[in-house]
């Protein structure tokens, strides 16, 4: 199962690069769209920060989790490096385990 | 061809190329074994999409939700191409090619040298495009390695990893009061679901509120 996501995920999203450097430009250049386009990663990256913070199966938990993405968006205000961010929060995360 | 676009590109296929150790931890302490780790960093090699097939799989999400989220994040790339065909003008093989390293970096330094004309723009596409596929594939070895000798996810605090590295890729986005909202509705929505759906497909349907936000606002 986890060969089938990884294998149809790679596919369309090659699909998508090819697709997009073989069409006409001005098929995607219709403001509406491509706004909505700029937005999609936007909204779906928000999700996964929400469940992947809070969310344990279908459940909403409250736990080291929380205090690791906490931290994380510290790091990011004060623009620490993507690497040092996340360094950042996994050592809290695990901190918070080991109490 | 300039230095910068050579300079500008090295930099940043290495520093962008490192976060691959980051998604080769994620993704073996989300359960996904060494071979699928770097088959996802070799054959989708698009960041936000890998995590979030990671993501979603390591939440209990079934195959076709880890499919459909990481297709919806790997739509831009979509767009990222039919900006840089006319600036690349290629065909057949160099065309598959091209697909393949069109991410947000290459595209991004593409177009920061296209006004020092066509030439520097496509060498720093393709540098940067080959450079971060090799830094991120070589880093995520590296990485998915190394997680898979420190066995328990959580006792190393790899459980707040992946979250982090999303609002990584979610933070420069935010740069309008628009994508903010965005962001915030997406975030109640996937909550408000999570105890209603199976695991995955709240974070599908927050694909909703872009097409409602951008379809609705007037340009």
């Amino acid at each position: 199962m986890i060969w089938m996501a990884v294998l149809g995920a790679s596919a369309l999203a090659f699909a998508f690069k090819f697709i997009g450097q073989s069409i006409p430009q001005s098929l995607l250049a219709n403001p509406r769209i491509s706004r909505i386009a700029d937005l999609i990663p936007t909204a779906l990256l928000a999700g996964l920060v929400a469940v992947q913070t809070f969310a344990t199966k279908t459940e909403l938990v409250i736990d080291q989790r929380l205090a690791g993405v906490a931290v994380a968006a510290i790091a990011l205000y004060l623009r620490a490096n993507f690497l040092i961010m996340l360094l950042a929060a996994t050592l809290t995360s695990a901190l918070l385990h080991q109490l | 061809m300039s230095r910068a676009v050579i300079r500008d590109s090295l930099s940043i296929s290495i520093a962008v190329g490192s976060y691959g150790a980051a998604f080769g931890v994620a993704s073996v302490a989300a359960g996904l074994s060494i071979a699928q780790t770097c088959a996802l960093s070799l054959l989708l090699f698009s960041g936000a999409s890998q995590f979030a097939v990671a993501g979603v799989l390591g939440a209990g999400g079934s195959a076709l939700s880890a499919i459909a989220a990481s297709a919806l994040l790997a739509l831009r790339n979509g767009f990222y191409g039919a900006r840089m065909a006319p600036l690349l003008q290629v065909r057949g093989l160099k065309r598959l090619l091209a697909s393949q390293i069109t991410i947000d970096e290459s595209t991004a330094i593409a177009l920061a040298h296209e006004s020092k004309g066509a030439a520097d723009a496509r060498k720093g596409f393709w540098l940067t495009g080959v450079g971060i596929y090799f830094f991120w594939n070589l880093a995520t070895l590296l990485g998915a390695l190394g997680a898979n000798a420190l066995g328990d996810p959580a006792q190393w605090g790899l459980d707040a990893t992946i979250p982090a590295a999303f609002l990584g890729l979610l933070w420069p986005r935010l740069t309008s009061q628009l994508a903010r909202v965005v962001a915030i509705s997406a975030v109640a929505l996937a909550l408000i679901l999570t105890p209603l759906l199976t695991p995955g497909l709240p974070i599908i349907a927050c694909v909703l509120i872009p097409l409602i936000a951008g379809w609705r606002m007037r340009s």
